[in-house]
């Protein structure tokens, strides 16, 4: 019961109880680096709650200082002396081992689009581009269709049929394909954007767009125009997401 | 003679070389881009600390000179005697800058002048004027005192006028560098110099460098008076550095409080201006260095809260507010680790596969705007609310309508925090521009707070009674190394914002006009941009420590600055805020 008013055990239970929390609550688990990222700041935090008056911060250390020079202690300092730099050199051993998969990478958000692209040999203007095909609302529903035979015929077997990112092929890949569902992605960008994904794939990436891998293949080669705004109609109107619009000027 | 003759001859040859100018001369050992780079974000570090400290040095002059408390006076001396100490500085490393751009970039700084000449005499006038003002304000402290104080006053108002008019001046030049008006398509002027000068984002930076220059002044003071607390032989000298830098570190919140907003609408403004530019930075390769940024800015906000935590210690009477304290750190952790939280994460590919993607389909929600901009307006609260509680830690509201006050200003918090929390999960239902236009009543939420609790405050504790003098130079040592850190964080984040700022421009020197076809016409990775700014930051620190053991040594032997005495303030009045 007194090793609990420790301020030190404290300090030590609000550290275990949040990493059990992150390890063990969220699902599926968090990354390694977000873990690691939330218990630094755990850690801030806790540090600065137990420094913030001199009685805490005294109580605190004192079990500190205790094992470091009360006489004792003698045996603590012993198992200390050789647990810890164990547990320093287990952990550079991790960290410097080989594994059988390839290191982790920073991944940008979004690739930069570029001001104008060349499609079939004319020029697109890709900023302020609107789809063209919305202003046919007569024809939505036929375009709707259009844009679902064609998804179904190229995107489905990577993105998935639920638009999830899920598709048949998507497990092979890395990174995996994108999900139209999540909130994240279509519904953060314009319409133009898209077109120029979807018509100059990974291949047509500007140099400016690295670090970003990509296997979407270049549709432009395989999609009309009209198409390609087709399906981006279906990919908005079946995730019931609005793409971004652009800004009035100034 | 002949050695003559074939000089003579060549002369014709020389001529001609030196009219074929090349457009890039190569910086020895460093190349050029880091030369420039290393000297400018020098000069910016400087430029930035001697037009912010003078903004809240007047500002402190005038509030001695109104209530006639001497310790005022004392404290916006020294401010402007380390302004001073760094003046020479800042235009030697200005001058330098300029030298490296006509030297090594002068095709590039022939074309500016192209377009910007016509400020250039402009600058020049108000870098004397602001000179010359400096001069007779520092050393007229004692000669314009008594009742020829307002003289010395408006001198301090009109440095500042200066001040800013330079910032404004050279705002235009960089500026015009990312989002360039005014010219036709192959890059000459076509009309008035002034559509060049209010390009898209002259005033976002104007107002973000003002705000942002301020917070750096009040961090760098307050680093100096901590800096002088631990190195100071008596408690009056800790005591006088201990409140001095309580000030700075004030000061330099009050300003960080609106700064965030600030960014936002330079933010917006640069995607609006070219949404290629603002995907670069926000979404594409830099947006990692929002996630460091946010690192930093976390640890402003919990060194600030800190630092007031470890003050209250000074106060009698503030124990009854510490029991807000755990409160107050949980929900500042909280919204540290949503605003860090990436939202394309570091994973294996394991990982990924266990994520079903490299969106976390719980933890990606906290990796978009609204998230973030809810954990940062709640931080602020959290800091106001802070700062609230150090304020009346040693005042007991003797008004009768106190308890309707109290019950007003929480009322406006939850208030504001019920808006800051509704408008951040509004924003996952609907379309991002609408989404945006939400980050606009979320500050209005806040700022209205700060305004209605302030607004009761003041009157609510005025002639309050005290349950202590706070015990200045009584402090924590460690509060005083905080205080050290918040300096050197908030200037590493300077340059490393200062490079995401220049970077979104890439293979431009003028965006879209003049192309960038130097060898170093890459933009450099996020790795190696932090270290260099880390050795710029240690070599700015290095000059300013300089500085302040320059600013130490002229007062040794002297046992009054200036003149007049350094005023004693241990146990010092509680009527200073």
């Amino acid at each position: 019961m007194n090793l609990f008013r420790s301020r030190f055990a404290q300090a030590v239970v609000v550290l275990v109880i949040a990493f059990v929390i992150f390890r063990f609550g969220i699902r599926p688990p968090a990354p390694w680096s977000v873990l690691t990222l939330y218990m630094a700041i755990v850690l801030l935090a806790v540090l600065i709650y137990v420094s913030s008056d001199s009685d805490s911060w005294r109580e605190f250390m004192r079990p500190i200082r205790s094992t470091l020079v009360a006489p004792d202690k003698r045996l603590a300092r012993l198992v200390l002396l050789i647990v810890v730099p164990l547990l320093f050199g287990y952990y550079a051993y991790t960290q410097a081992a080989a594994k059988p998969q390839a290191p982790p990478e920073l991944r940008a958000v979004h690739p930069a689009p570029p001001g104008s692209i060349q499609f079939r040999g004319k020029e697109i203007q890709i900023t302020g581009l609107d789809n063209p095909l919305r202003k046919d609302q007569a024809n939505f529903k036929k375009h709707f269709a259009a844009g679902a035979e064609i998804y179904i015929r190229n995107c489905v077997y990577c993105h998935g049929d639920n638009l999830d990112g899920k598709g048949h092929f998507a497990f092979g890949f890395n990174p995996p394909p994108a999900n139209f569902q999540d909130p994240g992605t279509i519904a953060m960008l314009q319409e133009a954007f898209l077109f120029w994904r979807i018509a100059k794939g990974g291949p047509g990436l500007p140099k400016e767009s690295t670090p970003w891998n990509s296997v979407m293949p270049a549709w432009e080669d395989r999609l009309t125009e009209e198409q390609i705004w087709q399906v981006i109609i279906y990919l908005y109107d079946a995730t019931g997401q609005h793409p971004r619009r652009w800004e009035s000027e100034h | 003679m002949v050695a003559l003759l074939t000089l003579l001859s060549a002369l014709p040859a020389l001529a001609q070389d030196a009219a074929k100018e090349p457009a890039y001369r190569a910086f020895p050992l460093i190349g050029s881009r880091l030369a420039v780079w290393a000297i400018a974000q020098l000069h910016l570090n400087f430029a930035a600390f001697i037009l912010g400290v003078p903004i809240f040095a007047v500002i402190i002059e005038i509030i001695g000179w109104r209530t006639g408390d001497a310790q005022y006076d004392w404290l916006s001396h020294e401010f402007v005697k380390l302004t001073f100490a760094a003046f020479s500085t800042t235009a030697l490393l200005g001058a330098l800058l300029l030298f490296l751009f006509i030297g090594y970039y002068p095709k590039f700084w022939t074309y500016m002048t192209s377009i910007f000449f016509p400020t250039y005499g402009v600058y020049a006038a108000l870098f004397f004027a602001e000179t010359f003002t400096v001069y007779i304000w520092y050393y007229g402290w004692d000669w314009l005192s008594g009742s020829r104080k307002w003289i010395h006053v408006s001198l301090g108002v009109l440095s500042n006028v200066f001040g800013t008019a330079i910032l404004l001046v050279a705002n235009s030049w960089v500026t015009f560098m990312i989002s360039p008006a005014g010219v036709d398509e192959s890059g000459a002027l076509k009309g008035s110099v002034w559509a060049a000068i209010n390009n898209f984002t002259w005033m976002p930076i104007n107002i973000h460098r003002l705000i942002a220059n301020i917070v750096f002044g009040g961090t760098i003071a307050a680093a100096y008076a901590a800096f002088r607390f631990l190195g100071a032989k008596t408690d009056e000298e800790r005591a006088r550095y201990d409140w001095m830098g309580y000030i700075g570190n004030f000061v330099a919140l009050s300003a960080f409080i609106v700064l965030p907003f600030a960014g936002y609408y330079l933010g917006r403004e640069i995607y609006a201006f070219n949404q290629t530019m603002g995907i670069t930075m926000m979404g594409g390769f830099m947006s990692w260095l929002w996630i460091i940024q946010a690192i930093l800015i976390g640890v402003l906000f919990m060194g600030s809260n800190y630092y007031l935590w470890l003050g209250m210690e000074r106060i009698p009477g503030s124990e009854r507010y510490r029991r807000y304290v755990p409160m107050l750190i949980g929900i500042l952790a909280f919204g540290f680790m949503v605003w860090a939280t990436p939202r394309s994460m570091v994973i294996t590919l394991d990982e990924a596969r266990a994520m079903g993607g490299t969106h976390h389909p719980v933890l990606g929600f906290l990796g978009v705007m609204s998230a973030k901009n809810t954990a940062v307006n709640m931080m602020i609260l959290t800091t106001f609310l802070s700062f609230v509680l150090y304020r009346r830690a040693n005042k007991v509201s003797t008004k009768p309508w106190v308890g309707t006050g109290m019950a007003i200003q929480w009322a406006a918090l939850g208030l504001a925090a019920a808006v800051v929390i509704f408008f951040g999960v509004y924003g996952y239902f609907v379309e991002s521009l609408v989404r945006i236009g939400f980050s606009v009543y979320q500050v209005l939420a806040v700022l209205g707070a700060i305004f209605v609790v302030m607004a009761i405050d003041i009157p609510m504790f005025k002639g309050a009674r005290s349950t202590g003098a706070i015990r200045w130079g009584t402090i924590a040592p460690r509060s005083q190394y905080v205080l050290i850190l918040l300096a050197v964080t908030f200037t590493w984040l300077m340059g490393l914002m200062g490079f995401a700022r220049s970077g979104i421009r890439q293979h431009w020197h003028v965006y879209g006009i003049m192309r960038d076809n130097s060898v170093d016409a890459v933009t450099p990775a996020i790795g190696y941009a932090a270290n260099m700014i880390t050795v710029v930051t240690i070599a700015f620190f290095a000059l300013v420590l300089f500085i302040f053991w320059l600013g130490g040594l002229g007062e040794k032997g002297r046992a009054e600055a200036h003149g007049h005495a350094a005023p004693v303030i241990a146990g010092g009045s509680d009527r200073r805020p």
